[in-house]
């Protein structure tokens, strides 16, 4: 039947864990031996309500409560900042996929089954050996406009093929199995603030690892539409009625329990009351320009209340969440493949045209990232195996719209079949830190010396 | 001295109380019934339960089907709610749900939810008898086994997992009276156990080989001899510290505020003259005055649910309660870690609304339709009827109150005729809905 290998059976059961671990601040049960601890996991969560701007915020790391509400005044009254957006593709998607070597020779032998026939996509303009995957047309379209830039093959030497290994990898970034900050959480604790934590924000009910931070607040808010209070045969004047009753449920009272209960309710009461101009009704209420995709995934949805909260002056900094789709595509494949990028490419485009409809993508720019690649050659099951070098992009409106690295050819696989590097993920998170957010990289990036930046901005 | 015990008037509020905390809220009348007895027949009734009888519909899932806990996920849990809402000895199923905190292990780590079902066994079987027997079950029960790396523990790879933890979280305390060198030593002499693995069940035939066992001697607690497993658990009770540790610890799970010099040092005494036995403890702990005129304490999702739907009369007939349970923070058979669940976190914005998710999914199935329900128009009928509906929870003057005057409020907006046809029936509701989230149902 499948063939896949032995912990990827596990894979989304182990990422749960993972999660859930990251969430709770606490120790991880072992899931393989010798796999790195989640970073975030010596945090603290608390959960925030940021009155000023009406957000329930699960708060990480060390503050002040009452500092808070402040500080993110403070943050939205200054200057703007540059946002950074990282969007995580889970499982590895399949680079030899992604930006297909259509009309190699090689390509048809490794991928006698799996290979994308030359005509199914686009070209890819900056290599002619290359054609888009036909859900990624969106991204080729912003990359016509000069508002994508490709890393076709990006990775970093001796290659950990193990999901959990190698996402910590990128989301530490160092190949560095103990080091426990995420790095745009080091980047925040560098160069942010002690009291604004909407400047790192994961758009989940979990703490992405990668911004995990040793100093400074972080949050986690699923979106800030998610919050609603429905009772069963009530609606109407009768319905609000009830809703106005929470504050007055929510009065202090002596006994101290009861107390903390009725505090819940009051501060429940007031988040509710806080966002209801966002959760007027779905992407109405977040006042989209342009129309994102429909879909049971919230993707779409999260990316416009991203938007919606940037529109709306909210200091957000450094955001992370997960794109739709299962890229560990051991079996099954073309499918699978196609309907994860569909979706994460049409958000994506819709993304990008709400934030120049808003005025705003000057400001914003978004790294979509795999852990690794997939095999050179397919499996038996429709499928392949865990790679190395994968495919990342960077997409805005101020990123320089030419590859970063080439394609290296499929003649010259490494030892294990797998394609090899020709960037690194920790130059190019170097570079995101000196030219996007503007920071010293040495104090960030671990070996950052060693590493040539590439130009990321036009 | 022995401890202190409640005097005051032991009326339908005090039974309310005594059966939130020893268990899971009383169904309609069973408050009056138990007041009926006294403080010391009503702890007498939950501390020596008759046989367990069943009481309710039988459980099942979304689509009528029998519940399946070792096939379909997270019918293990629905399986214990089911246990919680129909059992006729609540303290045994609430001393259940504390030994599940108390040596918290989880599916995730497990990875059997046989394993996990059989550790749920012995916490019922064992809950209320001796506590060095309840610890010594534990040490050789193979969900702890796998959990706390105790089959892994083998005379030439000592791991100290199990043997911190006994002393941290299970006997002694953080740092109470043990070294880092009791922590190695105490690895030791727990080396032996083993199991095999079979291709369709997993883990079996966890046994103890004193091949694995390291024979040699060993010094805990300044003490030395070839200990083993079972002097290790001995040695951790009859440390000097246990008894101050275990009577803390238990009281906790009943009373929120910590217990005082003297009440401790009975509760101490008392463990230690019955030899270590859990139900004289328990019961000190239910009569004493603390439980009665201290303050309330914030209910676990568990009980929150389970008492709702006991109240309600309402069985387990969807498979619902295990996302919303998740969502409130207490997913059964997967407590956050050993430490267990962290009671100081259970309400908070996103719980909140979480248990609001629950109150309106317990009263659901007897939502009142507007157009034909009828009711009176008379706020205080109708409040009554929402009480009546819950069971007559006792509530406080503010929030009986605050219900009336949102009744009224909303009774005043009905101005056509339809409104006032149809009006009551949608405040019915929302009493309901506002009753069962109140911050009174929230504690106990």
């Amino acid at each position: 039947m499948n063939r896949s290998c032995h912990h990827c059976d596990e894979f989304s059961r182990a990422s749960l864990i993972r999660r859930g671990a990251a969430e709770a601040g606490r120790g991880l049960p072992a899931i393989e031996p010798g796999m790195p601890s989640p970073a975030g996991t010596g945090l603290d969560r608390r959960t925030f309500v940021a009155g000023a701007f009406g957000l329930a915020l699960s708060i990480y790391g060390l503050g002040k409560f009452g500092l808070f509400e402040e500080g993110i005044a403070r943050a939205a009254s200054g200057p703007a900042q540059p946002v950074l957006v990282s969007v995580f593709l889970p499982g590895g998607a399949d680079s030899l996929s992604v930006l297909y070597p259509a009309l190699d020779p090689d390509y048809r032998k490794l991928r006698p089954k799996l290979a994308l026939p030359a005509s199914a996509g686009t070209a890819f303009a900056e290599d002619p050996r290359l054609h888009w995957h036909p859900s990624l047309t969106p991204f080729a379209t912003l990359h016509g406009e000069g508002k994508v830039s490709v890393l076709p093959a990006v990775g970093y030497t001796h290659p950990d093929q193990s999901h959990f290994t190698s996402r910590h990898f990128w989301e530490v970034g160092a190949t560095d199995a103990r080091l426990a900050t995420g790095w745009m959480g080091r980047y925040l604790d560098h160069a942010g603030t002690k009291d604004n934590p909407l400047q790192g924000l994961s758009l989940e009910y979990q703490l992405q690892p990668s911004l995990a931070s040793a100093k400074v607040p972080v949050a986690a808010v699923a979106g800030p539409d998610d919050y609603g209070f429905w009772a069963p045969g009530v609606w109407g004047q009768v319905e609000e009625r009830m809703l106005e009753t929470l504050a007055p449920l929510g009065a202090r009272r002596s006994d101290p329990f009861l107390n903390q209960a009725a505090k819940a309710t009051a501060q429940s009461d007031r988040l509710r009351r806080q966002l209801a101009p966002f959760a007027a009704g779905s992407q109405n209420g977040y006042g989209s320009p342009v129309a994102y995709p429909q879909s049971d995934d919230s993707f779409p949805h999260r990316l416009a209340g991203l938007a919606a909260m940037l529109g709306a002056g909210l200091p957000l900094h450094c955001v992370a969440l997960t794109a739709p789709g299962e890229y560990d595509t051991h079996s099954d494949q073309p499918k699978a493949l196609a309907d994860g990028l569909d979706l994460t490419a049409q958000s994506l485009f819709a993304f990008q045209r709400d934030l120049e409809a808003r005025g705003l993508s000057d400001r914003v720019l978004t790294l979509v990232w795999s852990e690794f690649g997939r095999r050179g050659e397919e499996n038996g099951s429709d499928g392949t195996d865990h790679g190395a070098a994968g495919t990342a992009f960077l997409i805005g409106s101020r990123v320089k719209g030419q590859m970063i690295g080439e394609f290296p050819g499929l003649k010259n696989l490494d030892e294990d079949g797998n394609l090899r590097p020709t960037s690194d993920f920790r130059a190019v998170y170097c570079a995101l830190v000196e030219q996007w957010l503007g920071a010293d990289a040495d104090a960030i990036i671990p070996g950052a010396r060693s590493f040539a930046r590439p130009a990321l901005l036009s | 001295m022995p401890p202190p015990v409640y005097r005051g008037p032991f009326g339908k509020p005090q039974a309310e109380r005594l059966l939130w905390r020893a268990g899971f809220g009383p169904r309609p009348g069973e408050a009056e019934k138990l007041a009926r007895l006294g403080l010391d027949g009503a702890v007498h009734s939950l501390t020596h339960p008759r046989r367990e009888r069943l009481k309710g519909p039988k459980p099942h899932d979304d689509r009528g089907r029998p519940l399946a806990p070792y096939d379909r996920w997270g019918h293990d849990q629905l399986w214990w709610l089911d246990r919680m809402v129909r059992t006729s000895r609540p303290l045994a199923e609430r001393m259940t749900l504390i030994w599940h905190d108390w040596f918290a292990t989880s599916r995730e780590g497990v990875d059997s939810t046989r394993l996990m079902l059989r550790q749920n066994r012995l916490f019922r079987q064992r809950g209320l008898g001796s506590f060095p027997e309840l610890l010594t079950e534990v040490t050789r029960d193979p969900a702890m086994l796998l959990w706390l790396s105790g089959t892994e523990n083998t005379r030439w790879s000592p791991n100290e997992n199990y043997a911190r933890e006994l002393m941290e979280l299970f006997t002694l305390g953080a740092g109470r009276g043990y070294t880092e060198r009791d922590v190695r030593q105490q690895a030791r002499a727990l080396t032996g156990w083993r199991n095999s693995w079979s291709e369709s069940l997993g883990p079996v035939r966890f046994r103890y080989d004193k091949e694995r066992h390291d024979p040699g001697v060993k010094t805990i607690f300044g003490k030395r001899g070839r200990f083993d497993w079972h002097d290790s658990c001995r040695l951790c009770v009859h440390h000097r510290l246990h008894p101050s540790f275990f009577v803390t610890k238990l009281w906790g799970y009943f009373v929120p505020v910590p217990p005082k010099a003297g009440t401790k040092r009975a509760l101490e005494r008392l463990y230690v003259q019955s030899e270590y036995q859990v139900r004289p403890v328990v019961e000190a702990i239910l009569r004493h005055p603390a439980l009665y005129t201290g303050p309330r304490m914030v209910k676990p999702p568990a009980v929150y649910v389970t008492g709702l739907l006991r109240a309600l009369k309402r069985g387990i007939d969807t498979e619902s309660w295990t996302w919303l349970m998740s969502l409130a923070g207490q997913q059964l058979f997967y407590p956050p870690n050993v430490a267990g669940w962290d009671d100081d976190r259970w309400l908070d914005t996103a719980s909140y609304r979480a248990r609001w998710i629950i109150a309106s999914y317990a009263i659901r199935p007897h939502v009142l339709k507007s157009d034909k329900a009828k009711l009176p128009n008379d706020a205080a009928k109708l409040l009554r009827r929402a009480e009546a509906f819950l069971g007559d929870p006792t509530l406080t003057g503010h929030t009986h109150a605050e219900l009336k005057r949102f009744a009224k409020r909303a009774l005043s907006d009905a101005h056509s005729q339809w409104k006032k046809e149809q009006y009551p029936a949608l405040i019915e509701n929302a009493l309901r809905q506002l009753l069962a989230a109140s911050p009174d149902l929230q504690t106990c």
